[in-house]
């Protein structure tokens, strides 16, 4: 086999077209590259997914934890402290367990004149069920960061909002939110990053890979288990989260400067992302 | 355990539960509550080790040693951890075996690496095939513990790294000027200060590492997610304690077990955190001197 057939019969295998039995023999290089590739569709699917709706989420949640009304607050507090305080292995599990339980014919809501017929057995599968996990998931880190933001806006910022009788929804989206934005972004790169390579847990917790159609750590660790060799396999799936890392930084640096492009230039220098500071989940 | 648990079958309600919850795998499963408290002790101190190493290599005068340090520290950095998890139990296993095979049979001739297998000579292998299972058990353990270290040592040299630059530049200056050495600068002045801006740094590294534990079920270690798993899978009427599939509440408890962990780390890190402060040129310090002042 040739590496453009390798290419053409296992570069979109995670998505289930192409070849279906997994390579038997050879485990070259370019076998490698391509499967792992492959496999790293789904993590930019879970990371693209869950960080467009998490951010969202993140600002309700953020906004209901610096609430005056209890009833806000509280279920809010629990929720960042549920899904902050235990680890996203055992999230994984749990939700996994909890999304088998739902019935497997799915669930019929009678509405009267039809019936509305949701079916269940999707949730189980990892493209939904675990970007449910890691939506929460990164939801509850971010609201944490940007509450943090938000109760660092400055005071003079709001009190002359104040004095222009700017108020109530207006005041948030003029004042308020951009420069919550602005604060959180360096801290929000961090968790974007973080999340990206949290992605890799997925095919390692509770969701079985349909099919053996997985991640790209799920396809290293079935080379590194067939040539007992880890020395390639690991190193490819580092080269290619190094890669779009950068990318996801430098993506998140051009936002970042669009957010400061009215500060002067020495106040916008200070707040820059690191690269990576950042951990596990 | 009890003495009324000999026939479990006959037994019903809370004795049938008493029973159940108190099984020899039982007993494992708590014991392995045991095997994560441990390892957090364990790699606690020896991830603080590596990363004060890393963190005084990356400071050093000499190039070599310097680009270790920042090398080490940069390791982490970008890439999954859970990809340094497997890939270093291998590569450290095989790197032990092929040590003890270099030095045990200089007569082999057999290549190692021979096409997708990995082939020592006999008495090299780790543990030794003849050795008891807990030897076994033990082994896997401490790869576990290595690979963690090394892991969270690289986010520690961070840390570790940013606390040292952290310590103003006066404090330092005012040492050099009483005429002290580079090195008894940094062990009276730069290390008993450092550790205040470490701090923050480190309360979050040490809720992470607790988080980090359940990886040590992908290690094949023999931990709470794995006696989870195999516990709370249903049992058909052939076991002694037939239920079924119970593994969702097998792991809700633990993940209360990892909740009640993190929520007791922040007490008692906030408790610490305004020990450390007491006396230091920062603000939470300032603020705790005129506290004392007023109430003095």
């Amino acid at each position: 086999m040739t590496c453009t057939e390798t290419i053409q019969a296992y570069a979109f295998r995670s998505l289930g077209f192409g070849e279906r039995l997994l390579p038997r023999e050879g485990y070259d290089l370019c076998q490698q590259f391509t499967l792992i590739g492959s496999g790293l569709i789904w993590n930019v699917y879970f990371a693209v997914v869950t960080l467009a709706l998490g951010f969202f989420l993140a600002i309700g949640l953020a906004m209901g934890k610096d609430s005056r009304h209890v009833w806000i607050r509280t279920p809010c507090d629990w929720f960042v402290f549920v899904f902050r305080g235990s680890p996203l292995f055992i999230q994984f599990f749990v939700a996994y367990q909890l999304l088998v339980l739902l019935p497997r014919d799915g669930i019929t809501v009678p509405l009267g004149l039809f019936d509305l017929h949701i079916g269940t057995d999707w949730m189980t599968r990892a493209w939904a069920g675990a970007a449910l996990v890691l939506f929460f998931n990164t939801a509850a880190y971010t609201a944490e960061i940007f509450l943090g933001a938000l109760r660092s806006i400055p005071k003079g910022d709001l009190e002359a909002a104040d004095a222009y009788g700017i108020n109530g929804w207006s005041r948030f989206r003029r004042i308020r939110f951009p420069t919550m934005m602005r604060l959180a972004w360096p801290a929000y790169t961090n968790e974007a990053i973080f999340l990206f390579h949290a992605t890799t847990l997925v095919f390692f917790s509770g969701f079985p890979a349909f099919q053996q159609r997985g991640d790209a750590l799920y396809y290293a660790s079935y080379f590194a288990g067939r040539t007992f060799n880890p020395f390639v396999p690991y190193p490819i799936v580092a080269f290619y989260f190094i890669c779009l890392t950068l990318l996801l930084t430098w993506v998140f640096g051009r936002i970042g400067r669009r957010l400061n492009r009215h500060l002067p230039s020495n106040e916008r220098a200070r707040r820059k992302p690191r690269f990576l500071p950042q951990i596990i989940r | 355990m009890f003495a009324y648990c000999a026939d479990p079958k006959s037994l019903e309600g809370l004795s049938w539960l008493s029973c159940y919850l108190t099984t020899g795998t039982h007993l494992s499963f708590y014991a392995s509550f045991l095997t994560v408290l441990v390892l957090l002790a364990v790699t606690a101190p020896i991830a603080l080790g590596f990363g004060f190493g890393g963190a005084m290599a990356a400071r050093s005068g000499a190039a070599p040693l310097r680009w270790l340090g920042k090398g080490y520290m940069a390791m982490v950095r970008g890439v999954p951890d859970i990809v340094f998890f497997l890939f270093f139990v291998i590569a450290l296993d095989q790197g032990i075996e092929w040590l003890i095979h270099q030095a045990r049979c200089p007569g082999w001739t057999d290549p190692i690496r021979n096409g997708l297998e990995f082939r020592v000579c006999p008495q090299a292998k780790m543990p030794p095939n003849s050795a008891p299972q807990i030897v076994h058990q033990i082994y896997g353990f401490a790869l576990a513990v290595v690979t963690f270290a090394l892991v969270f040592g690289a986010f520690a040299a961070n840390v570790l790294s940013g606390a040292m630059k952290a310590v103003p530049r006066a404090q330092i200056e005012t040492a050099e000027s009483y005429g002290m050495t580079p090195r008894q600068v940094f062990r009276r002045i730069l290390v008993p200060q450092m550790w205040i801006y470490a701090l923050p740094g480190l309360s979050n590294l040490w809720l992470v590492l607790i988080k980090a534990t359940p990886l040590l079920f992908l290690l094949g270690v023999q931990d709470i997610v794995y006696w989870a798993r195999e516990l709370g899978g249903s049992k058909t009427s052939t076991y002694a304690y037939p239920h079924p599939d119970w593994r969702l509440w097998y792991f809700l408890g633990l993940l209360v077990f990892y909740l009640l962990m993190t929520a007791l780390s922040e007490r008692l890190l906030a408790r610490l955190e305004r020990r450390l402060s007491r006396g230091q040129a920062t603000a939470s310090g300032e603020a705790q001197r005129r506290e004392g002042g007023q109430t003095a």
